[in-house]
């Protein structure tokens, strides 16, 4: 049957590979193991293991958790030019921005499951068996919204690679509705995720309107930067067509989604400093420090320069095509955006706490391995799942290929 | 406020005086408390529920002090001076010392009891209807519960404590407590 | 102390404990009482509990006694759980006279003793004193609950103590995703720590810091162990739960003052029915000059901070 044929297929492709391959498995598969140490570490002892304490109750995990879901929401940067503007260099490759979408869900979900104090009681949010506080509870909304999310991104993506590999039309009843639903599934998941923080008149940095835009923005401008550069690695290790047009288009619209980022940052900050209320008292900590305790403040400039300088590469066409000032700027904005929105949203937040104690928080080597662990998980799933789509988006895997033929095909030059 | 105060305040009196003996401690766990006499029951207003009988605490008296017409017997120099015996009470004695001295409270004529300001006595289980009487404010809130502490039953027997039970009535401001250990800091705390 | 009746009759706001009865708590229950007849040989039937609001008078009572028996042979005394529901006509308030507080922190040690929480690491303490200025008054940023002294009051400070405020209108309760938490009809927010997933949400959303976390297994000596708990109270909690103040509802719903009210020798705490006209908590109210903590936040506490002078 196909199927069959498929499932054997995509095992064949995962385990054969070249040097730079294997290494890169090699160096996954050490992550993991040392996220694996750090939480049997973790979970015999609990989360004391971590730095969290009652002052500061979400840092590292759910700082690194916030991140990924703005790059899950951002694989959706693709699918508006492809679908809403029928832009084919890009419709090409949505299916990889979906493949994104779906190992970042994955590292979403295991920060949280790590992050739990009773991940042995995660059924309890699950409806039906548990209880789920609907309407009222945002997180039990985000549970929904993010398990909906994957789903979607999986049907869609196994729909559109196992169509492929038949050699037939992907169905469009099933996948244009799909597709365009994913989009504000996708703004959904984000917002959602802000409005979680957003709604807590007990954290005055988080208790602004702001929040949601800015979660929205700064996701579009950092998750397409992996896409960006994982274009690059498979025009050269496949013959997968991506044309420099798409990429650079990406580039371009996350130029205005980081300018809008900016812009709403300026925003928040003339309102702190010329309100100057008390509420000044957590950006103040972020970017100058209170007192003695500054150990943000560093990040939060670094963060600064990076997206300030990731914009300008971006925005100004030689810098955006040249290919190194490209990559220079994708990296630099995955570094600002994941100081701004991880440990620099979550921590300020919480410094002061809520009876004015300040607690400085720093990630221990617990939280590290095991933050390692699930990036190595994510990347690994995100490594499959491509290691099987490029084969077939490239024509070289499909059903009817002969075993030696198939298997002459599917091994990269990589 | 209550207008009806000096009635309620005979109920409380001939409540306390229906107590098994004067001066009795808090009552034990499970012993019923003594039937409120007819008066106290009428008294409340608008039909409310009387309130459960309240049991006091003793007046802390010295070991062996009481009663003190042991040594006191009939009237004695009502003269202010320093005294040979109670010399450590008037030492430090600093309840507006520079216009009182000991017989301002307690009753010359009979030295078990004191006296309010008209000379009438009270009992020392009563002490606090002196107090009252400067302390109005304090003896209003401390009737209703509002001032000072009181164990037990919120919907039920209580045992209140005489003012002198917390504020020595000879220096009655409050001393320095040594504070228990501060909170463990959170980076204090590590397994 | 179990009511004659033996019904657990917590309820939920508008819920009624019969709201069980419905075709599909009927076959959960039904589904249910088959998986946990065969998981209960393993000792493993609390995986598939059920939501508190969704067993039945005779599921809770096998939980009580499930849990009485561990709790006692883990720390070898009779140790009881009750599951007193909230008396009829009762809406709990508390008043803490600012003007009485002199910051000797035996609340704290007090409520230590009644409640059952982790010693060390985590030491967990659900009253919090905060030492002020009186130069700054009520400012949280000059706030200090670390102070030491050789007395209290020091000169020119004044106390502060903050616990759970109970909020009629609570932050924990609506951000909680899986209705660990709720607000019982006498006032009191309660945890379930059986069903609490350890997530931390109520902990970002409260804003007095009133809830505390079992970062590790809590360490509670068997003989300092208070072994007369509620269900909802103060029985000891498991790791990765969350817990915090309930005005002592193990005392308070038999009729008893909290831990803390009975302990303060300056008489600053205040604790009653505030449906009850004759009660100290209501005096309070009428007569002395109350505000709550974090009015702007509209959470609308049943814990009032006055000046009695």
């Amino acid at each position: 049957m196909g199927f069959v044929r498929f499932l054997k297929g995509c095992a064949r492709l995962v385990t054969q590979g070249g040097k730079a391959y294997w290494a890169w498995i090699a160096a996954l598969s050490v992550a993991i193991g040392i996220g694996t140490a750090g939480y049997a570490r973790q979970f015999s002892v609990g989360l004391i293991a971590t730095n969290m304490r009652d002052q500061i109750t979400w840092a590292f995990y759910i700082g690194n958790f916030t991140f990924l879901v703005g790059v899950a929401a951002a694989a959706v940067l693709l699918v508006i030019p492809a679908y809403v503007y029928h832009w084919k260099p890009i419709k090409e490759v949505v299916v990889l921005g979906e493949l994104l979408a779906i190992s970042a869900i994955t590292m979403c979900l295991l920060f949280v499951l790590v992050d739990m104090g009773r991940p042995d009681r995660f059924l309890h949010i699950v409806p039906g068996l548990g209880s789920p506080n609907w309407p009222r509870s945002l997180l039990s909304w985000d549970a929904l919204v993010l398990n909906v999310y994957l789903a979607v991104n999986l049907v869609v993506a196994v729909h559109v690679l196992y169509s492929l590999f038949m050699r037939r039309e992907y169905s469009r009843k099933i996948f244009v509705p799909l597709v365009l639903f994913s989009i504000p599934l996708a703004v959904g998941i984000h917002t959602v995720t802000a409005f979680l923080y957003n709604g807590m008149a007990a954290r005055p940095y988080w208790n602004a309107s702001i929040l949601a835009p800015r979660f929205i923005a700064s996701a579009f401008c950092s998750g397409p930067a992996v896409l960006l550069i994982l274009f690059q690695v498979l025009r050269k290790a496949t013959g997968l067509d991506i044309k420099d047009e798409a990429i650079w288009k990406v580039a371009e619209l996350m130029a205005y989604a980081m300018f809008f980022n900016l812009f709403l940052l300026g925003a928040e900050l003339f309102k702190e400093y010329y309100s100057h209320t008390e509420h000044l008292l957590y950006t103040r900590y972020y970017w100058q420090g209170i007192g003695g305790h500054r150990a943000l403040v560093p990040f939060a400039w670094a963060s600064l320069a990076c997206s300030l300088v990731a914009f300008l590469l971006f925005l100004i066409p030689r810098t955006r095509t040249n290919w190194v000032t490209l990559n220079l700027g994708c990296i630099l904005i995955w570094a600002g955006v994941y100081i701004e929105k991880g440990m620099g949203l979550v921590v300020p937040g919480m410094t002061p706490d809520t009876l004015g104690e300040i607690y400085e928080y720093t990630p221990t080597s617990t939280e590290w391995m095991v933050a390692t662990g699930v990036f190595g998980v994510g990347f690994l799933v995100f490594t499959v799942l491509v290691k099987i789509a490029v084969p077939i988006m490239s024509g070289a895997f499909h059903v009817e290929a002969r075993p030696a033929e198939g298997a002459a095909a599917q091994t990269l030059t990589r | 406020m209550r207008s009806r105060a000096p009635t309620s305040l005979l109920a409380l009196v001939a409540a306390l005086l229906a107590a098994p003996a004067s001066g009795a401690g808090p009552v034990a766990k499970g012993e019923p408390a003594p039937a409120a006499p007819a008066s106290a029951r009428a008294e409340k207003a608008g039909g409310a529920p009387a309130e459960e009988l309240v049991q006091a605490e003793k007046p802390p008296f010295t070991e062996g002090i009481f009663p003190c017409t042991q040594c006191h017997q009939g009237p004695g120099d009502a003269k202010r001076r320093e005294l040979a015996f109670h010399d450590d009470v008037q030492s430090a004695f600093d309840h507006d010392s520079e216009h009182r001295w000991c017989l301002d409270c307690h009753m010359n004529a009979n030295r078990d009891v004191l006296h309010l300001a008209n000379g009438d006595a009270v009992p020392f289980t009563e002490s606090y209807r002196l107090c009252g009487q400067c302390h109005g404010d304090k003896y209003r809130d401390w009737r209703v519960g509002v001032h000072g502490k009181r164990v037990g039953m919120w919907n039920g027997q209580k045992t209140y404590y005489l003012c002198v039970n917390c504020h020595n009535p000879h220096s009655p401001r409050f001393k320095p407590l040594k504070p228990e250990p501060r909170p463990m800091r959170p980076e204090e705390m590590k397994r | 102390m179990t009511p004659p009746n033996g019904r657990l009759t917590v309820l939920n706001g508008e819920e009624e404990a019969g709201t069980g009865h419905s075709r599909r708590a009927f076959l959960q229950m039904a589904l249910g009482g088959a998986a946990v007849a065969a998981l209960g040989a393993c000792g493993a039937e609390d995986l598939l509990r059920r939501h508190l609001h969704e067993l039945s008078p005779e599921d809770v009572q096998a939980l009580l006694a499930r849990l009485e028996k561990k709790y006692s042979a883990r720390y070898g005394k009779k140790v009881t759980v009750a599951a007193t529901p909230a008396l009829p006509g009762v809406e709990f308030a508390y008043g803490l006279d600012l003007s009485r507080c002199i910051g000797c922190r035996r609340c704290v040690y007090a409520c230590v003793r009644e409640n059952n929480p982790s010693r060390r690491n985590p030491q967990i303490q659900w009253i919090r004193v905060l030492e002020m200025d009186k130069e700054h008054g009520v400012d949280l940023q000059h706030a200090n609950p670390y102070y030491e002294a050789d007395l209290v009051p020091r000169p020119g400070h004044f106390y502060m103590p903050v616990q759970c405020q109970q909020c009629r209108n609570p932050p924990c309760v609506k951000v909680c995703p899986v209705k660990a938490t709720w607000k019982e009809p006498d006032g009191i927010v309660v945890i379930d720590s059986e069903w609490c997933i350890g997530c931390r949400c109520c902990m970002a959303a409260c804003p007095y810091g009133a809830r505390k976390f079992n970062w590790a297994e809590p360490d509670l000596p068997a003989a300092e162990m208070n072994p007369v708990t509620h269900y909802l109270g103060n029985r000891p909690r498991p790791r990765g739960v969350v817990e915090k103040c309930t005005f002592c509802i193990q005392r308070s719903r038999v009729g008893r003052y909290p831990a803390c009210v009975e302990i303060c020798p300056v008489g600053a705490r205040k604790f009653g029915n505030l449906l009850d006209p004759q009660s100290e908590i209501r005096r309070v109210m009428e007569t002395k000059r109350v505000f709550v903590f974090k009015e702007d936040l509209a959470t609308e506490p049943h814990f009032y901070y006055f000046y009695a002078t």
